[in-house]
């Protein structure tokens, strides 16, 4: 599969998708610097992590008005499967393909560790790979991380199984304890209505190899490809 | 003409960074302080003459970009330069 990772001035963590992508599964990744205006060719894209813009004004805010994003938005409309991990979430909120908006985390401090979530609907391209219920020991690296949305928008994300991850502990607990940040639900990922998209804080890329000792982001990349190649979203522009 | 614009979280919407300050500035001993919300303060120089048409233009970029108005509200005041 051609998936092609969006290069933002200040993005940090598009190599280390490139790499996993590539060099662990196999697959093709291309790197679309954000000033392009087409993803042709692609059949699925990522927003990575990273400060684009410095995170200036609020994170995501000015990179929401890159060039590629015009492009970005027509392919998700579309039904073109989109990821955005940490900063590529809080673009997807600023952009209003997901709902919501990031808040800082609840004890003000950035936080760089790792954190179980447990997967709450395995029925999106992005899960597909794992159990019901499963745990995920995944790193977190963010500042604005705690989720926030209006009680409408909350109900309507819990009714149509759209929080696809929940901060829980290692059990799989999901309490107030094991939320790191404050994230409204514990939700450390939802998707839109359609499916198509899905956002999360915490980052696949960083734990997709044994030598880091942590291959469970494996399973949603593994998802990813696995959902391109059975379900054929492919839909070259 | 020149815009000084306001942005703060909504009323009801958690702002740890009020309540750290809040919190502090009650641990020096200032008493009276109740609820303490931060925000941001953005001026803007803008070419143009006319207030209304300056009104308008400085509503949009708060709609647009300066304000997230999921969790933020903005206010903003227009000065004669």
């Amino acid at each position: 599969m051609n998936i092609g990772i969006v290069v933002f001035p200040g993005s940090n963590c598009d190599r280390d998708c490139g790499y996993v992508l590539s060099k662990v599964l196999g697959q093709t990744a291309q790197f679309i610097w954000h000033q392009e205006r087409s993803v042709k060719g692609m059949d699925a894209i990522i927003l990575p992590g990273g400060f684009s813009y410095g995170d200036y004004l609020r994170t995501g805010a000015i990179a929401r008005f890159s060039p590629i994003m015009d492009a970005i938005v027509e392919f998700a409309g579309r039904g073109g499967m989109v990821l955005g991990i940490c900063n590529g979430f809080q673009m997807l909120l600023e952009l209003g393909i997901l709902p919501g908006a990031m808040l800082r985390n609840r004890d003000l401090s950035f936080i760089c560790e790792e954190h179980y979530i447990r997967v709450e609907n395995v029925n999106t391209p992005f899960t597909n790979h794992c159990e019901p219920g499963q745990i995920l020991k995944l790193p977190i690296a963010h500042a604005e991380g705690n989720y926030y949305t209006n009680p409408v928008t909350l109900s309507s994300l819990q009714a149509n199984a759209q929080i696809v991850f929940r901060y829980c502990d290692r059990e799989g607990n999901v309490t107030s304890q094991a939320n790191p940040n404050g994230s409204l639900d514990n939700i450390a990922g939802i998707r839109n209505a359609a499916g198509n998209v899905l956002g999360l804080m915490p980052h696949p890329e960083r734990g997709a190899e044994r030598l880091l000792n942590n291959e469970d982001g494996i399973y949603i990349f593994r998802s990813m490809i696995s959902a391109l190649e059975a379900h054929k979203l492919l839909q070259p522009v | 003409m020149k815009a000084k614009i306001y942005i703060t979280l909504k009323n009801g919407i958690l702002d740890p960074q009020g309540r750290a300050i809040q919190q502090s500035l009650q641990a020096l001993g200032f008493d009276s302080v109740g609820e303490v919300r931060i925000g941001k303060f953005i001026e803007v120089d803008l070419c143009e003459t006319d207030a209304t048409s300056g009104e308008t233009t400085i509503k949009a970029m708060c709609e647009k970009l300066l304000a997230n108005t999921v969790i933020e509200e903005y206010e903003y005041e227009i000065l004669e330069t």
